[in-house]
C-alpha cells in the first residue's frame, strides 16, 4: 500500500510571493531589518511610528521609568474613538430614543460588548492620565524645559474628565441624569455667573436681577433649568465632537513639544 | 472574631479617623522612606490591604458596594496608585542611597547612551497596548455596563452621586457650599497644578526619581494627590450612603439613619456663647470675626515666614512667585482644617453671609 503523504506546502515560496508582491511591497516599505539603517528608516518612513523620534535615551525607553502611562492614554484614547463611533451608529441622542437604544444594544447584539469596552476604556482613561501625571511628577519632569507641556498636560487631565463627564449623561438613564444634575448644580453656585453664586445678586440693574436661573453659567450649560432634551443633545455634541477635537489638537501639541523640549526627561 | 474586625474598620473608617490616619500614614512612609519603602517592609503591608479585600469579600454588604459594576475601576485605581506610588518612592529611595554615596541617580548611567525607537521603544508599547486590550476585553466580557432605570427627572435616587471621579468634590460639600468646593476649588487645583513648573523652579530632581532632593514638593503633591483627592473619592463612593451619612464599609446603608446636624457658625460661637451679646443685625458687624480671622490667615502666616524660616525661599523666589505659592498653599491647608473645625467644634461657616450667598 501507498503511504498517505500530505502534499508538500511550500511555504518559504508563498511568503516570498506574498511578500514580493505589488500590493504587500506597496503597503511594507521594509521588511523586519535588523541593521541600524533600515531601523531607523522603520520610523522614519512610518506615518504612525514617526511621532516618535529615531532614537530616545535609553534610561527613557525603560518601561520602570515611564510606566508607558502616557502612551497608554493615548491608546486608550484611540480605542475610545473607535468604539465610540461604532456606538453613534446605534444611538440617536434625543430623550425619545436614548435610553431604548442603548437597551437594543444591550439586548439584541450577540456577545456585544462594544458599550462596554467604551464605558470601562472610559474609566480607564481617567486611572491612566491621573497615572502619567503622578510618573511625571515623581521623575520632576515638568521642569524647565518642560513647563508649558505640563500645563498642556493639565488641560488634556481636565477634559479627559469632562469627556467621561459629559458621556456619563448619554444613557439617559436614572445613574446618568441625576449623577449629572449633581454635578451641574456647581454651576449655579458660580461666583458672579451663577444664580446661587456670591455676589450675583450685586449684579442688577435697578430691580431687575441680571443673573437668574434661566441665564446663568448652570442654564448655559444644560441648555435649560434641568437636565432634559436640550442638556443631552448638548452633551452628546460635546462628548462626540467638541471636546475631542480640542482633545486632538492639544494631543498633537502635547506630543511634538516632548520632542522639542528634548525628548522624554532624563537627568542632565 | 470577624464581628470584631468589622466593627474596628467601621471605626476607623470615619471620615475623621481614616483623614487622620491617612496622613499620618502618609507622612510616616515620607519621614521614613529608607526603611518603609523596603520590599520586606512594603510587600508585607500590601499583602495585608489585599488580605482586607478579600476578607472584605466574605461580607454582603462590602462586597456589594465594591463589586458594583461603576465601583470596580474605583477598586482597581486605588491598588494601582497604591503600587505606583510605592514604587515611584523606591526608587526615588535607591536613586538617594545612590546619590549619598557620590554616584549619580540610576538613569544617569544610560541617559547617554541611545536606542533605536524601532525596535526596543515600539515594543514595550505594543506589549503594553496588548496586554491593556486583552484585559479590557476580560474586563468587558465579565461586568456588564450599568443600566438603570429609564431617566425620570421626578424620582430622585438617594443617594444621589457625580461620577466617581468627581467625588472627592462632593464629600468636600460636607464642609464647605457648593461655590467652594464646585467651582472654587476646582478652579484652584487646576490653577495650581499648571503652577508647579513656575513655582518649583530648582533644577534638582529633574528627570529621575529622587526624594531627598525634593522633598516639600514631593511631600505636598503626596499629600494632595492621596488624602485631598483619593481618599476623599474613596471615602464618597464607598462609605456615604442615604443622605449623605457615613456608613463603615460593613454597616448597612440604612436610610432612616439620624445624624444630628448641630452645626454653628463663628458669629454664633463668638456673640452668643463667649460674649452674651446676641448677634449684631448688621452682617458686617456679625461676621467682623470671621473675615478678620479668614484675612489674618491669608496674610500673616505668608509674611512672617517670608521674614523667618521661610527667607531663603522667598529670596530666591520673589515676591509675585512666593505670593502666588504661600497663597495656594495656604488653600490647600485650609481644606483639611475647615473639616478639622467640623469634626472637633461643629463649626458650620467662618463667614456667613447668606445675603450674598457667601459662606465660607
Amino acid at each position: 500500500m501507498k503511504k498517505f503523504e500530505l502534499p508538500k506546502i511550500n511555504f518559504e515560496e508563498i511568503k516570498k510571493s506574498v511578500t514580493q508582491g505589488q500590493i504587500w511591497k506597496s503597503i511594507f516599505r521594509h521588511g523586519y531589518k535588523t541593521d541600524d539603517r533600515d531601523r531607523a528608516l522603520t520610523v522614519l518612513t512610518n506615518v504612525f511610528f514617526h511621532l516618535h523620534p529615531v532614537k530616545v535615551r535609553k534610561s527613557g525607553a525603560r518601561f520602570g521609568f515611564t510606566w508607558c502611562a502616557g502612551g497608554l492614554s493615548f491608546f486608550v484614547f484611540l480605542t475610545l474613538v473607535v468604539s465610540g463611533i461604532l456606538l453613534m451608529f446605534y444611538y440617536r441622542p434625543t430623550v425619545e430614543y436614548a435610553y431604548t437604544d442603548i437597551v437594543a444594544l444591550r439586548e439584541h447584539v450577540p456577545f456585544g460588548i462594544m458599550r462596554e469596552l467604551h464605558r470601562w476604556g472610559a474609566h480607564a482613561m481617567v486611572i491612566t492620565v491621573w497615572l502619567h501625571m503622578l510618573r511625571v511628577f515623581m521623575t520632576g519632569s515638568y521642569k524647565p524645559p518642560r513647563e508649558f507641556n505640563w500645563v498642556i498636560g493639565v488641560l488634556l487631565l481636565v477634559l479627559t474628565m469632562l469627556l467621561s463627564f459629559t458621556g456619563y449623561l448619554l444613557p439617559w438613564d436614572q445613574l446618568a441624569i441625576w449623577a449629572i444634575t449633581v454635578g451641574s448644580n456647581m454651576a449655579r453656585a458660580t461666583p458672579f455667573l451663577g444664580y446661587e453664586g456670591p455676589g450675583a445678586s450685586l449684579l442688577s440693574i435697578g430691580d431687575i436681577q441680571l443673573i437668574h436661573a434661566g441665564d446663568d453659567a448652570r442654564f448655559a450649560l444644560l441648555g435649560g433649568r434641568f437636565v432634559g432634551a436640550a442638556t443631552l443633545l448638548r452633551f452628546y455634541i460635546l462628548h462626540c465632537v467638541a471636546i475631542p477635537v480640542v482633545v486632538v489638537i492639544l494631543m498633537a501639541v502635547h506630543f511634538w513639544r516632548i520632542r522639542k523640549d528634548g525628548g522624554i526627561s532624563g537627568p542632565l | 472574631m470577624a464581628e470584631l474586625i468589622k466593627h474596628f474598620f467601621n471605626q476607623i473608617s470615619s471620615p475623621v479617623m481614616m483623614f487622620t490616619l491617612g496622613t499620618g500614614l502618609l507622612f510616616l512612609f515620607l519621614s521614613f522612606p529608607g526603611q518603609l519603602t523596603a520590599p520586606k517592609v512594603a510587600g508585607p503591608l500590601g499583602i495585608l490591604v489585599v488580605a482586607f479585600f478579600i476578607f472584605g469579600l466574605t461580607d454582603e454588604h462590602f462586597k456589594m458596594i465594591i463589586t458594583t459594576p461603576d465601583n470596580v475601576p474605583i477598586v482597581m485605581m486605588l491598588f494601582i496608585m497604591l503600587y505606583f506610588t510605592w514604587y515611584a518612592m523606591r526608587k526615588a529611595t535607591v536613586n538617594d542611597m545612590r546619590m549619598a554615596e557620590g554616584k549619580g541617580p540610576l538613569e544617569k548611567e544610560e541617559s547617554e547612551q541611545k536606542v533605536l525607537v524601532f525596535p526596543y521603544l515600539i515594543f514595550i508599547e505594543f506589549v503594553v497596548a496588548l496586554f491593556y486590550s486583552i484585559m479590557l476585553v476580560v474586563w468587558s466580557l465579565a461586568l456588564k455596563a450599568p443600566l438603570e432605570d429609564p431617566a425620570n427627572p421626578s424620582i430622585s435616587p438617594n443617594p444621589s452621586k457625580a461620577p466617581w471621579y468627581f467625588l472627592g468634590l462632593q464629600e468636600l460639600l460636607v464642609y464647605f457650599d457648593p461655590w467652594i468646593a464646585g467651582v472654587l476649588l476646582p478652579t484652584l487645583i487646576i490653577i495650581g497644578l499648571c503652577a508647579i513648573p513656575y513655582l518649583d523652579r530648582s533644577p534638582k530632581g529633574s528627570g529621575y526619581y529622587s526624594y531627598q532632593q525634593r522633598r516639600v514638593w514631593i511631600s505636598g503633591f503626596l499629600f494632595c494627590f492621596w488624602m485631598l483627592w483619593i481618599v476623599l473619592i474613596v471615602l464618597g463612593t464607598f462609605l456615604r450612603g442615604p443622605n449623605w451619612n457615613f456608613f463603615g464599609p460593613f454597616e448597612v446603608w440604612n436610610v432612616h439613619k439620624v445624624v444630628p446636624l448641630l452645626n454653628v457658625n463663628l458669629s454664633e460661637f463668638v456673640f452668643i456663647k463667649w460674649l452674651g451679646w446676641g448677634l449684631p443685625s448688621q452682617w458686617y458687624l456679625r461676621e467682623l470675626p470671621g473675615i478678620l480671622l479668614v484675612l489674618a490667615y491669608l496674610l500673616i502666616p505668608p509674611a512672617m515666614a517670608a521674614k523667618t524660616f521661610c527667607k531663603k525661599a522667598f529670596q530666591e523666589m520673589g515676591a509675585v512667585r512666593y505670593a502666588v505659592a504661600a497663597f495656594l498653599l495656604l488653600m490647600v491647608i485650609a481644606v483639611p482644617i475647615k473639616m478639622y473645625l467640623r469634626w472637633a467644634f461643629n463649626l458650620k461657616y467662618l463667614v456667613a453671609i447668606p445675603e450674598f450667598f457667601f459662606n465660607i
